[in-house]
């Protein structure tokens, strides 16, 4: 069929191969190749199965918050109560796991702790839809982890190496994999699934490319925000769980500071903070990526001072490069052409 | 004229209610505890929260445009570490060249950092939390690690923050400065055309650029503004703590945004006043001063401080409303 | 010296990609009103702004009384006497009146601003304009005419010898137009040359002696007013010639679809009742500010409502949200289709699917195939000037971004559709195609509310018309019945009755 002037609209993608390679993810897969070139040049242990999921259990713990923000940040917003809403769960299930709990129900406590922490913010943010997240969530942070200091004081709470199932989720493995990775790996591709081929996905890139024009289709905008706030509580939950049986204690004062972690990987992944732009495997690439390379430069004792001027860098490097040249070089040869 | 009266208590609201509530509070600390309004302890207080105070006026510049910035705890890491190092290794500068040199570093963070913003057209918020790894980084490697610790400093210059010589011996020398510090920002927002092109820029950019105003610069100023702050901060905080570690000034920036907060800053830019952000700063001091002195554990302050800020806004949000309901009341049909 | 207070000759300017004006010419007579004439995009506002120094042309010369200038930024063209009202008020809200009226050029006395003296002057100025608000008013509590008061107040503090205004009765009723065109004729009077540029032909008569057309970023003549005849005058602007433009078909009318009863919202709207009947086009019309689109959004379930009921199909129904009026078959075109209607960043088919994902795919899943032939078919339909489904929102002119609105709103099954404002910002072409469009829907059996400022839209396009004035529903007129003067009568019920 065709319009009445005869005009017909194609519904195939044009396809361009220079749009194609250009795009963000094909380069964070080839750094992602390159930092673990360098990893193996530096450890002849690196480039080895064991060798690689060493690796990951540095780093994954936290990644576990990096699965929602990624959704945050889709919708434009920012949420930087996930360090404190970390300690707050661990120390809830310290606390309930050190009374007398079985650690199937601190889990649970715990869980469900993170949860309100993020249904708070969500409430919070949508029946006061005028405030800013950045503003509500750094009241909530400091308003968290206060109480956790209220809860432990400077106390640790620990223990939890008793359980040997607990403390497998941390330090046991399946075969060669570790059970954190594979929980991660599962956890990761049902986020990816949801992000790219539902309609709830559809809609975070709605509301963040245009919240307003998002109502106005009839998509239940704060109903939305309001989940993937309580989601992102639920995941800092698990991250606390994970750090709690890695360490097997748990205090106050633990993961701050992990929520600008979070928001770096993400961002890096493409996910910027202007809403409504990104893909999930951008996400997980960065994660890897920033996870070897802080690993690798470990190997070589280069100081982790170093490693976060490299991040911070990369982070502001990363966000401006395409603003700066790359837009106008090509759009100069567009015209000449 | 009705409608003029309803104008004034937006404008003034935040200022007011910040007064009661701060009236309250200390009558309500000094019946439980008769120590807490004494001299001493007042100036214990302005003396130790000089830092925030200061930091949230930059704060203020920054987030009057629309800005924001989560370094400044870095960049008064690295600013002070800097100065620090550099008194370690000449210890016959006087105390001023540290100063200088801390304001220098500082300022030329902000600068960076307000640069990347304006042209690289980088969101602040991403821009300010690469700073604040960079910095930090960077505290940490010039010092290789190490602390200078209060034998390393001079007197004269761990003296400055303990002295009173600048307030001809009556007042310490951080208060004096902080006092000046708002006369001074007080003149510059309220009657100097610079002042007011930041409040345009935040409640309009792309008037602004219209009508002629360099936003990019203005930007920048806004950021090397607080940048120089934060940087004066760096040493006045090493002077006070007589020792610098690379880890000072953590977590200080939510701090700083916490008391622009409650002093009634808009983050969206545009609103905001010097009164406000005193008000504000002067607020979350005394809570944190006042509230171990009538029993309450330290454990809790933090707790308190986060519910503090959660209210203030939300009540913020329900005042606004409430004008506007009784506004849409009075119009007729 | 010249006779012209200000030429420009051979202005080209190039955006990355485009050429937004090539080569284009103009003349202003001293205490003159000249308009500048021509569709969405036909370079004006580019024009307007080389010649207040924001951008720079890359060809051309500029004369001011005859002598070469040129200007290096905006404030170069504030010192030479240009002053601009944009289409979109720029103004400062968080900032006082008087701020607003002297940014750039506060009185300073030794680097401190001379508050008093500012306000006393802004006040002058505000009152020679009989203007009712204070220097010292916060310009955010402002309405749309106020503010724009500002802005000539501002140019008048700048002692322009020649203003621009940019649409300056874009935002305004009837009413406040009439002030505005008192205040040009007085700022002509006063020596002030102006050029107007609008896409009211009522502005054009009522004010400008000669007018300048372009088209397509070229100059394309200039002309006396009184010697031009409006269908010349927009084969000009058009670059053919329009015919019935209003092609309203004639449709037996169905069942009542869609009845309010005494809707009421505080401090918005009272007691409004109106009901439409499916083929039928109901024309929604009153002065900007009566009610008109907060009634619509109300219904649409965008706001809440106080009291009253509404009907759908004789039933009784609540509308709280969005979703309940969709689900009912309640459709809303918003006057905002930048910012409310579509997604701009999107492909034109993730737009016309956005609210229908669950329709093609499942509650969960989307599915692209099925979404992206639905898209092609919509977008088809409205004869949509796009290469693919995939081109940007953005990329569209505005005729073409509305008519990817309503291809949207068609993938809904919807019995009613709303259209606020559908041809606001859209130029003369395409606007004769929405009107076919919209005919072509009536005669499917759908019921069509339309608000409208225009009146010959709704006097062309609609089977019965309700006026609304000031929250309320003042009359309601029949087709053949209505006239110009019944409606506005009608819209400014109140006022007139307070006149007497």
């Amino acid at each position: 069929m065709a319009t009445k002037s005869g005009r017909v609209i194609s519904a195939e993608k044009p396809f361009r191969w220079k749009q194609a390679l250009l795009k963000w993810e094909v380069f964070l897969v080839i750094i992602f190749i390159a930092v673990n070139i360098m990893n193996a040049c530096i450890s002849p242990y690196y480039m080895s199965v064991n060798g690689l999921f060493t690796a990951t259990s540095s780093f994954l713990e936290k990644s576990f918050i990096v699965l929602p923000m990624a959704y945050v940040l889709l919708l434009g917003e920012i949420d930087i109560s996930v360090g404190a809403t970390v300690a707050l769960s661990a120390c809830m299930l310290g606390i309930s796991f050190n009374a007398g709990m079985p650690m199937g129900a601190a889990v649970l406590i715990c869980l469900l702790t993170g949860s309100l922490c993020g249904a708070l913010n969500g409430l919070i943010l949508t029946k006061f839809q005028e405030l800013a997240p950045m503003i509500v969530t750094l009241g909530t942070q400091i308003l968290f982890r206060g109480i956790a200091e209220i809860l432990l004081t400077d106390q640790a709470t620990g223990g939890f190496t008793k359980v040997a199932w607990f403390k497998n989720l941390y330090w046991g493995k399946v075969g060669p994999v570790p059970i954190m990775f594979l929980i991660f790996a599962v956890c990761a591709a049902v986020f990816g699934v949801i992000m790219h081929c539902t309609t709830f996905g559809r809609r975070m890139y709605a509301i963040g490319s245009n919240p307003l024009a998002a109502k106005y289709s009839g998509i239940h905008v704060q109903k939305i925000r309001f989940i993937i706030y309580t989601i992102t509580g639920t995941f800092s939950a698990v991250t606390a769980i994970f750090l709690a049986s890695g360490m097997g204690s748990a205090r106050s004062n633990i993961a701050s500071g992990y929520e600008l972690e979070a928001i770096s990987m993400a961002v890096l992944g493409g996910i910027l903070t202007d809403g409504g732009k990104g893909n999930f495997p951008g996400a997980i690439l960065a994660i890897f990526i920033l996870g070897f390379l802080r690993y690798g430069l470990g190997l070589v004792n280069v100081a982790s001072q170093l490693m976060m001027v490299i991040i911070g860098l990369l982070l502001i490097v990363v966000v401006m490069v395409p603003n700066l040249n790359l837009g106008r070089i090509f759009k100069k040869k567009e015209t000449k052409a | 004229m009705k409608k003029k009266f309803n104008l004034k208590s937006i404008t003034s609201s935040r200022e007011t209610s910040l007064v009661i509530v701060l009236v309250l509070l200390c009558g309500f600390v000094q019946f439980r505890n008769s120590a807490f309004l004494t001299p001493g302890m007042i100036e214990n207080l302005f003396k130790n929260y000089a830092v925030t105070m200061i930091m949230a006026l930059g704060m203020m510049c920054v987030l009057l445009i629309g800005g924001i910035d989560i370094a400044v705890g870095s960049t008064l890491g690295f600013s002070g570490m800097c100065a620090s190092l550099f008194l370690r290794d000449h210890t016959q500068m006087p105390a001023i060249v540290i100063f200088l040199i801390s304001i220098a570093i500082g300022t030329i963070c902000g600068a960076l950092i307000g640069l990347v913003i304006s042209y690289g057209k980088v969101p602040p918020i991403i821009a300010t939390l690469g700073g604040m790894y960079v910095f930090r980084g960077l505290a940490y490697l010039v010092a290789k690690n190490e602390w200078v610790s209060a034998y390393q400093f001079t007197d004269g210059y761990k003296d400055f923050a303990q002295s009173k010589y600048l307030g001809f011996g009556l007042v310490n020398n951080l208060i004096i400065i902080t006092i000046l510090i708002y006369i001074l920002f007080f003149i510059f927002f309220k009657w100097t055309t610079l002042g007011r092109k930041i409040y345009a820029v935040g409640s309009n950019a792309e008037a602004a650029e219209v009508s002629g105003i360099k936003i990019h610069r203005i930007k920048i100023m806004c950021y090397a503004i607080l940048g120089f702050l934060t940087g004066l901060c760096g040493a006045i905080y090493t002077s006070l703590y007589a020792s610098a570690q690379g880890d000072m000034g953590t977590g200080l920036e939510m701090d700083v945004i916490a008391a622009c907060v409650v002093g009634g800053v808009s983050l969206n830019g545009g609103r905001g006043s010097v009164a406000g952000v005193f008000l504000g700063a002067l607020t979350m001091a005394i809570v944190g001063r006042a509230l171990p002195l009538i029993g309450v554990s330290q454990f809790w302050q933090t707790a308190i401080k986060g519910l503090i800020i959660i209210v203030a806004v939300i009540l913020n949000v329900l005042a606004q409303r409430a004008i506007d309901k009784n506004n849409l009341k009075g119009r007729e049909m | 010296m010249s006779e012209y207070v200000l030429e420009l000759k051979g202005i080209t300017k190039i955006f990355p990609g485009v050429k937004a004006l090539d080569g284009v010419h103009f003349q202003l007579k001293a205490g003159e009103i000249h308009a500048l004439m021509g569709e969405n995009g036909a370079g004006k506002s580019t024009f307007i702004k080389v010649i207040t120094g924001v951008h720079k042309a890359e060809e051309g010369e500029m004369f001011l009384n005859g002598k070469k200038v040129n200007f290096r930024g905006p404030r170069d063209a504030q010192e030479a006497g240009i002053a601009a009202i944009y289409q979109h008020v720029t103004a400062y809200p968080h900032l006082t009146v008087a701020e607003n009226i002297f940014m750039g050029h506060e009185k300073v006395k030794h680097g401190i601003i001379q508050w008093k003296a500012m306000n006393e002057e802004a006040n002058g100025l505000l009152r020679e304009l009989n203007a009712d608000f204070n220097a010292t008013d916060e310009m955010g509590a402002l309405s749309v005419a106020q503010q724009q008061m500002v802005e000539i107040a501002k140019a008048l503090s700048m002692k322009a010898r020649i203003i621009i205004m940019d649409e300056p009765t874009a935002a305004l009723t009837k009413r406040e137009s009439e002030e505005l065109y008192r205040i040009a004729e007085k700022l002509r009077e006063e020596g002030a040359s102006i050029i107007f540029i609008s896409h009211r032909f009522e502005d054009m008569y009522r004010l400008a002696t000669r007018v300048t057309v372009f088209r397509d970023s070229k100059y394309i003549g200039t002309y006396e007013v009184d010697q031009i005849s409006n269908g010349d005058l927009i084969t000009a602007m058009v670059g053919r010639e329009i015919t019935d433009l209003f092609p309203k078909p004639e449709v037996k009318l169905g069942k009542e679809v869609l009845r309010v009863e005494n809707l009421s919202r505080q401090g918005y709207f009272k007691n409004v009742s109106f009901s439409v009947k499916s083929g039928e086009i109901l024309g929604l019309t009153g002065l900007v500010g009566a009610g008109r689109t907060e009634v619509v959004q109300t219904i649409f379930g965008a706001e809440r409502y106080d009291s009253g009921k509404i009907f759908v199909e004789e039933k009784e129904v609540r509308i709280r949200k969005v979703q309940d009026a969709l689900r009912l078959g309640i459709g809303l075109l918003t006057e905002d289709r930048q910012h409310q209607g579509l997604i701009l960043d999107w492909g034109i088919g993730r737009n016309i699917t956005l609210s229908e994902i669950e329709k093609y795919g499942s509650k969960i899943f989307t599915n692209e195939k099925a979404e992206r032939e639905a898209a092609k078919k919509l977008a088809e339909e409205v004869d949509t000037k796009a290469v693919t489904i995939f081109d940007k929102a953005s990329s569209l002119s505005g005729g073409n971004q509305q008519k990817v609105v309503v291809a949207k709103i068609l993938a809904s099954d919807l019995k009613v559709l709303i259209m606020d404002e559908p041809t606001k910002g859209v130029d003369v072409g395409a606007k004769a195609e929405i009107y076919a469009i919209m005919g072509e829907l009536a005669k499917k059996g759908y019921a069509i509310i339309m608000i409208s400022s225009e009146m010959p839209e709704i006097l062309g396009m609609s089977d019965r018309i309700t006026v609304m004035c000031e929250g309320r529903v003042t009359g309601e007129l029949k087709r053949g019945e209505a006239t110009q003067e019944e409606i506005l009568k009608l819209a400014m019920a109140k006022s007139l009755k307070a006149a007497q």
